[in-house]
């Protein structure tokens, strides 16, 4: 050994700060189990008929990608989840932080929330295809309803843990009402409105899923079902994984927007 | 009480405030000419804070009226709170709350960049323009508190324990701060405290409250000139004398009130 080498101590490896030693971990398992799968796969101890080698399905997305049908089915479901989102989003957020400084409002409101809120939204389903049929809208309709309870209810509650005394603030420095949602009650509920947002995108992506499964000819949700029908088990493991990607993206975009929307938290 | 042809900026009559069964003020009658730093000494839950509420216009009376007539300059505010204890946003900066009066009113960005870049200077906190208040200390925030009060350019400042919070140090350079803003414009004051001391430094005149409920117990004249020195102050022995006269009078209050709480609790 060198002697220059051994008078640097931190070039070993294995002194790695325990941040990043954790870091490292949590990359490797996922694939450290992936390679399992794979080797239980190729010796015929797993089953390929329910799950198929993770090579096997890596080579069915990519014959996937350049089919073009995989980019089509998920631009088509993220774009009903996008929509869905700004049309349950948005009136829930107004209504969330009105409801939030208005008890008259909460009073009418909150009755109707409480009660509609316990239906589990994949029920709703067949209603809304009856309603709005089996075109986009029954879709947009599912991600909105699904988006709309948490943000609202989080919007609400968010503006109601509001410090009385900064609405003091306010009144004494003679802002108006527009003034107060959005120097006040906006900014200061959003932790909770963000949180609010989270949830509602994860109940969004469950919901277009199912949403897709039953009424629809596109999107990955179909895709998913149709390799069901079709005995395409590892099509079928590609839509779960884009899906799941979907989610992961989104979860890191989110938690960046956060950081935006929310720089005063420590 | 108040002679001259200057009307009183506040002028308070036979006011009461009862919240259900509870008097919390009863019958204050007071004027407080414009120009004057009025401090109010109590015991705790006297009704002070009630009443600079009302005055505020954050509460109504129950019994009474109280009227504020100051020269109406065209948009000028009539009066700014600091509130007691923490009041910023936490969701603006330093900056923004200094500011947000005279956003709130719609002035000019020009006329706002300087006013709240001069307050922010007074206070000695423009390095800190772009930091949210949980980076500042607690004395630093009551300084954004007070600059955010001033940059409003009210005609009465109402004060309300601003500085109870803080350490005798901070308490000592903050109360000289005060002193130096509030002599650019001598406006009308009226500060809440629980110190005898700073009363004393502070005001041109204190009015002692008595236990629940809150009454006036006694006005008196702070001989002291200006500007004050804080420092030089503390070793007048007048000013002991005045301190010590103005304890003697809380002190039944504060026993009063401590007996209460024990009937009650
Ligand atoms: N909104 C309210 N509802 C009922 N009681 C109140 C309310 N505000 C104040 N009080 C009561 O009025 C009394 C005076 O309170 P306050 O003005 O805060 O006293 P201080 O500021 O002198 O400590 C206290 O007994 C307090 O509990
Ligand atoms: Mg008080």
């Amino acid at each position: 050994m060198s002697q220059v080498a051994s008078v640097i101590p931190q070039a070993k490896p294995w002194t790695l700060n325990r941040r990043s030693r954790e870091r490292i971990i949590s990359f490797l398992s996922p694939i450290a189990l992936l390679l399992l799968w794979e080797v239980l796969a190729r010796l015929g101890i797993l089953d390929t008929r329910f799950f198929p080698a993770p090579s096997q399905i890596l080579s069915t997305l990519l014959t996937m990608m350049t089919s073009g049908e995989l980019l089509d089915d998920t631009l088509i479901s993220m774009t009903r989840l996008a929509v869905g989102f700004l049309v349950g989003g948005i009136p829930a957020l107004i209504i969330g932080v009105v409801m939030g400084l208005n008890s008259t409002l909460r009073a009418m409101i909150d009755p109707l929330i409480a009660a509609t809120y316990p239906i589990p939204k994949s029920s709703i389903l067949p209603l809304a295809l009856l309603v709005l049929g089996l075109g986009e809208a029954s879709k947009i309709f599912m991600v909105a309803i699904g988006v709309f309870y948490p943000i609202a209810m989080n919007s609400m509650a968010g503006v109601r843990e509001i410090n009385r005394v900064y609405l003091d603030v306010g009144h004494n420095f003679k802002a108006g009402r527009w003034d107060v949602f959005r120097t006040i009650a906006l900014p200061g509920a959003m932790p909770m409105i963000m949180t609010g947002v989270k949830l509602g995108v994860g109940m969004g992506l469950v919901l277009i899923a199912i949403a897709e499964m039953v009424g629809a000819k596109s999107g990955l949700g179909y895709l998913i079902w149709n390799a069901w029908e079709t005995f395409a088990v590892d099509q079928m493991y590609v839509g779960l994984f884009v899906i799941a990607l979907i989610g992961f993206a989104l979860t890191l975009i989110l938690n960046e927007l956060e950081k935006i929307l929310v720089p005063w938290k420590p | 009480m108040v002679t001259g042809d200057v009307a009183p900026a506040i002028r308070i009559a036979n006011l009461s405030k009862f919240f259900g069964d509870l008097t919390a003020i009863d019958d204050v009658t007071i004027d407080i000419p414009t120009g004057e730093f009025l401090v109010i000494v109590g015991p705790s839950g006297c009704g002070k804070t009630t009443l600079l509420r009302i005055l505020a216009g954050l509460d109504q009376p129950s019994v009474g009226a109280f009227t504020v007539s100051t020269p109406k300059e065209l948009g000028r505010p009539e009066n700014s709170m600091v509130f007691q204890g923490d009041s910023l946003f936490p969701w603006m900066t330093v900056w923004d709350n200094a500011a947000y009066g005279l956003r709130m009113r719609g002035a000019p960005a020009a006329q706002i960049k300087e006013v709240v870049g001069h307050y922010l200077d007074r206070i000695g906190l423009t390095r800190f323009a772009k930091s949210y208040p949980h980076e500042l200390s607690g004395g630093m925030r009551q300084r954004v508190s007070i600059a955010r009060a001033f940059a409003n350019d009210p005609e009465i400042l109402l004060m309300d324990e601003p500085f109870s919070a803080l350490d005798a140090q901070n308490k000592l350079l903050l109360q000289e701060e005060l002193l130096r803003i509030w002599e650019e414009h001598k406006k009308t004051v009226v500060f809440i405290t629980h110190s005898v001391d700073e009363a004393v430094i502070l005001g041109d005149r204190i009015m002692i409250m008595t236990a629940q409920p809150g009454r006036v117990k006694m006005l008196l004249r702070v001989p002291f000139g200006r500007p004050r020195n804080v420092m030089e102050l503390a070793r007048d022995a007048q000013f002991g004398n005045l301190v010590h006269d103005i304890w003697m009078q809380l002190r039944e209050e504060v026993d009063r009130a401590r007996s209460q709480n024990e009937m009650n609790g």
